[in-house]
């Protein structure tokens, strides 16, 4: 059974929505509890690849038995840099499931078949995304999971929602473009499409490495990459949508949709081009963390001024994706700049989830939107109070949890790769992240309204209001987000393990063998 | 000029001057010892492999159903997936709901409206050509092995067949035919079929979609008749999908969601 | 110049005409103001892709990837002929099984004269997703012309910033 685990990973939640698809109409009992359990089915495998990778070091399954020669068939590769994102998928998206009980199907149940068929779909292409070995069929997982996220975030009932949705199809629709573009380009090149063999036909001919269309395709992918993870000058789409669609969606999609594009990012960079190859002319990759530098500063910055509570945590994910991008291409000799990025998508996809989780809670039960409306209500609710307060310690980086040891190795990688600049944006970030939530904890814990000054913006908030629900129970979110904060401790506590497993992943690719 | 367009005009020229760029470097247009058309050197490209070795692997004279179908089925079957969550996404935005399954009460006339005739000779013409356009859309699905065709094109051309009655009559005279419910029973039966071949295969100790292994299933002469006929199966589940859900993003894109009347 | 044009234009011709497609799309995507121009310059956008994928496979007086194993001796005796010895490996499989085609005893076809099927495939997905796509946002368009009561942008985001709806 094992060495089904990377087809598992991705069928178990595939059935599910098709289940729901022929049942569900009828019935939409059925729903919820065919969701948990393709889940769980999903969950339970991610655990065991990665056993199974700590164990043998790496699973590769080939579709339909097309083993050789290499690249014909389609590869699905496990290793231990993506084994623990595959666990982090599959522990998001229970959460995620349980929080949404009942609450999509409030306002229009018939709609409720839809989201749940929508929800497993999007995981399909969340997890097929993480275990593609093959850039082709990368193009068609990330297709798969944007098309579903449309779906998801179209389907609020707020006006607002519907335009960012249509900005986001355009935006998703060119960054995959560019991607599919750039594979082309390799695949001209390199006559394959496996992305094993197109890193071994590089290091084999140096000229093909070296050509203008192969550094093309290089910045075709980054940039149709860049626009699905929001990062810096491509980031417009990502507020609005993640702000104004339901709140299951926005909770699923937000801890999720810019991980998984920094891992293919970095994916490629490790995987495809090859780390040498990446990092020859440190020009670039000086410019890359400049620009993950103003990322960060903008991102904060531009959290600082929003009012509503959710705005403000999508422009924090803006800053984050600077954190993984500039760690990524901090290109520090000991790699830990990297280290720090792939740990950092673990940690970053657990406090978001609380982050969100706990936004999404305080807008069902107490319709609070904006900062303002939180006050007093950490007494009325006191355990989405502490999730939220564990998820704002983490995202401002406090010992205990995981945002202070991914902010450590960035540093450190900082450090040696004598990027001082992206240290001192890091620091900032931080700063800026401490006064963003002590400002929100006064409010809620002590109810020291700032003065008033509401502007235009009454309409604005009156949408995202719409999807008040006071009466229902609300036992299950609570219950998902504890569990999402005792993970932003537990992953902080345990760094020193999922650290040292990152590290034998990239030990095991063999351009490192030289640096580590 | 508005300022949208000026930083469309600035964002063409440079992505354009990029592209361009990269295109100098290309292996001319047409060349058969391309990269991709030959493999580098001590790397065979796979379609030299596709084009030598498929018919031998799979009984399959079209070399593009072959690799689409067999050797990158995986990627054929989230395609599929595609196309079934744009049809999900559209029913969630739009607001259609499903069961129920009776056409809504409307004018049962199903080809022309009492007292109009000036669409009789539209509906004549089109009832006289769905039979037709259905048989050839069976014709190109189940005949995609020996030439252009398969599931998607053949699964097109049904829901076209459906389309043309909604056109030359009105929605709910297709709707009677495939209904809102059966539409989405119908697509997601074509991926249970597809998804069930390669469990199948699973079932029988091998990967998925390995359908060399259904050998004994099939009683076929040689697992590469297998892979042929298992080919078949996944182009039928295909083309149920494909079917469904384009007369479905038709029926909900004309009627707003509706299924009222339609255009 | 003309050395020039012929190296970079005449040997690349589809691929300078994909690169035009893909900026006359790209433009509309940003620059026209209707929403259903935009989703117009979307598809060329990505049809542009298709033509750059469907050029890769193209080989100079190659035929269709599909062989005949019913009718067309001339060809299949072509592809005996043309067959490469260096190839010979490639025999071993299939082309021995006794039965129907008249590939039987022959040698295996010569990639050169057919097309690369790999694009065409890898394609067929594409316009897949794009027809996905254009209808995932044709309904998204519809709904904000329901909410909006236009499908202009800049009409729509007067009303977005003015707060101000009358429908």
């Amino acid at each position: 059974m094992t060495d089904q685990i990377p087809a598992i990973l991705v069928l178990a939640p595939l059935f599910g929505a098709l289940i729901i698809g022929l049942a569900g109409q009828k019935d939409h009992r059925v729903c919820f509890p065919v969701t948990i359990v393709s889940l769980l089915v999903s969950l339970f495998a991610a655990f065991g690849a990665v056993v199974e990778v700590v164990r043998s070091g790496e699973i590769d399954y080939f579709m339909g038995g097309w083993e050789e020669p290499i690249g014909i068939g389609i590869h699905l590769h496990i290793d231990s840099l993506n084994a623990p994102l595959l666990v982090a998928i599959g522990i998001v998206s229970v959460l995620v499931a349980i929080f949404s009980i009942r609450r999509i199907g409030d306002k229009n149940t018939e709609k409720t078949p839809h989201f749940y068929s929508l929800y497993l779909m999007l995981c399909v292409g969340l997890f097929g995304i993480t275990i593609a070995g093959d850039a082709f069929n990368l193009f068609v997982l990330i297709e798969v999971s944007s098309l579903t996220s449309y779906g998801l975030i179209a389907m609020g009932s707020s006006r607002r929602g519907t335009l960012a949705a249509f900005n986001y199809v355009l935006m998703g629709t060119v960054g995959a473009s560019f991607y599919l573009l750039g594979v082309g380009y390799l695949y001209l090149m390199t006559g394959t499409l496996n992305m094993q063999e197109i890193h071994t036909i590089f290091l084999a001919n140096p000229d093909i490495a070296s050509s203008k269309a192969v550094a093309i395709s290089f910045i075709l992918i980054l940039i149709g990459i860049w626009i699905k993870m929001a990062f810096f000058p491509l980031y417009g789409w990502l507020p609005n949508a993640y702000s104004y669609c339901p709140s299951s969606s926005a909770c699923i999609l937000a801890p999720l949709m810019t991980k998984i594009s920094v891992y293919v990012m970095i994916r490629v960079m490790l995987g495809v081009f090859g780390i040498e190859w990446v990092f020859a002319s440190p020009g670039y990759s000086n410019l890359v963390v400049w620009l993950a530098v103003i990322a960060i500063l903008a991102g904060s910055m531009l959290a600082l001024a929003q009012r509503e509570i959710k705005k403000m945590l999508c422009y924090l994910i803006v800053a984050e994706v600077g954190y993984m991008v500039g760690g990524a291409w901090l290109a520090d000799e000991k790699l830990w700049g990297l280290t720090g990025s792939l740990y950092h998508i673990l940690g970053d996809a657990a406090m978001t989830l609380c982050l969100f989780l706990a936004a999404g809670i305080f807008a069902k039960r107490f319709n609070a939107i904006e900062i303002e409306d939180l006050e007093g209500l950490f007494k009325k609710a006191p355990w989405t109070a502490a999730g939220f307060v564990v998820g704002a310690l983490a995202m401002i980086g406090v010992p205990p949890t995981c945002g202070f040891f991914s902010k450590f190795y960035l540093i450190r990688g900082g450090i040696e790769a004598n990027h001082w600049e992206f240290v001192v944006a890091l620091l900032v970030s931080s700063l800026v992240n401490a006064v963003l939530f002590f400002r929100i904890f006064e409010i809620a814990f002590f109810g020291n309204k700032p003065p008033e000054g509401h502007g235009h913006h009454e309409e604005e908030v009156a949408e995202l209001k719409e999807e008040h629900h006071p009466e229902i129970p609300t036992w299950t979110g609570t219950s998902s987000l504890l569990v999402a904060s005792a993970i932003v401790i537990l992953l902080g506590i345990f760094n020193g393990e999922i650290v040292e497993l990152i590290r034998i992943g990239l030990e095991d690719l063999p351009q490192f063998a030289s640096r580590l | 000029m508005r300022l949208s367009q000026i930083f469309a005009t600035i964002a063409v020229v440079i992505t354009g001057c990029i592209l361009l760029y990269g295109v100098s470097d290309f292996p001319g247009f047409g060349d058969p010892h391309s990269p991709a058309n030959a493999g580098v050197p001590g790397s065979e490209s796979v379609s030299q492999y596709f084009i030598t070795e498929s018919y031998g692997d799979t009984k399959v004279p079209n070399l593009v159903t072959s690799v689409l179908a067999d050797y990158r089925g995986y990627d054929t079957m989230f395609e599929t997936v595609v196309i079934f969550a744009a049809g999900m996404a559209i029913f969630a935005i739009l607001g259609a709901v499903g069961g129920g399954g009776q056409p809504r009460e409307q004018s049962e006339e199903p080809f022309f409206v009492n007292g109009d005739h000036s669409r009789i000779i539209v509906g004549t013409t089109c009832r006289l050509l769905v039979p037709v356009i259905q048989l050839f859309a069976l014709y190109v699905i189940g005949h995609g092995h020996y030439s252009p065709g398969g599931g998607f094109q053949g699964g097109v051309i049904l829901a076209a067949s459906f389309i043309i009655i909604a056109l030359s009559s009105n929605l709910n005279a297709a709707l009677r035919r495939l209904s809102e419910a059966n539409y989405l029973r119908i697509a997601c039966i074509g991926i249970l079929i597809y998804a069930g071949f390669g469990v199948l295969c699973q079932v029988l100790e091998g990967n998925f979609l390995d359908y060399g292994l259904l050998q004994p299933v099939l009683l076929t002469d040689g697992p590469e008749m297998a892979r042929s006929h298992s080919m078949l199966g996944v182009e039928i589940g295909v083309a149920f999908t494909v079917t469904a859900i384009m007369f479905a993003i038709y029926a909900n894109l004309s009627s707003r969601g509706t299924l009222r009347d339609g255009l | 110049m003309a050395e020039f044009f012929q190296q970079s234009f005449h040997a690349h011709f589809n691929f300078w005409i994909y690169v035009i497609l893909m900026m006359i799309g790209l433009w509309a995507l940003i620059a026209k103001n209707n929403l259903i121009k935009k989703l117009i310059g979307m598809s060329i956008f990505q049809t542009a892709i298709i033509l750059f994928y469907v050029s890769l496979g193209v080989k100079a007086g190659a035929t269709i990837p599909i062989l005949d194993p019913y009718g067309n001796k001339e060809q299949a005796a072509a592809y005996a002929e043309e067959s490469d010895p260096a190839k010979g490996k490639n025999e071993k499989k299939g082309t021995e099984e006794k039965g129907d085609s008249s590939y039987v005893g022959k040698k295996s076809p010569n990639p050169d004269i057919m097309a690369n099927p790999l694009p065409h495939v890898l394609m067929l997905t594409a316009i897949v997703v794009g027809v996905a796509t254009l209808g995932v946002a044709l309904s998204i368009a519809q709904m904000i012309f329901k909410e909006f009561g236009s499908l202009e942008e800049d009409e729509i985001l007067e009303i977005v910033k003015g707060g101000n709806v009358d429908d």
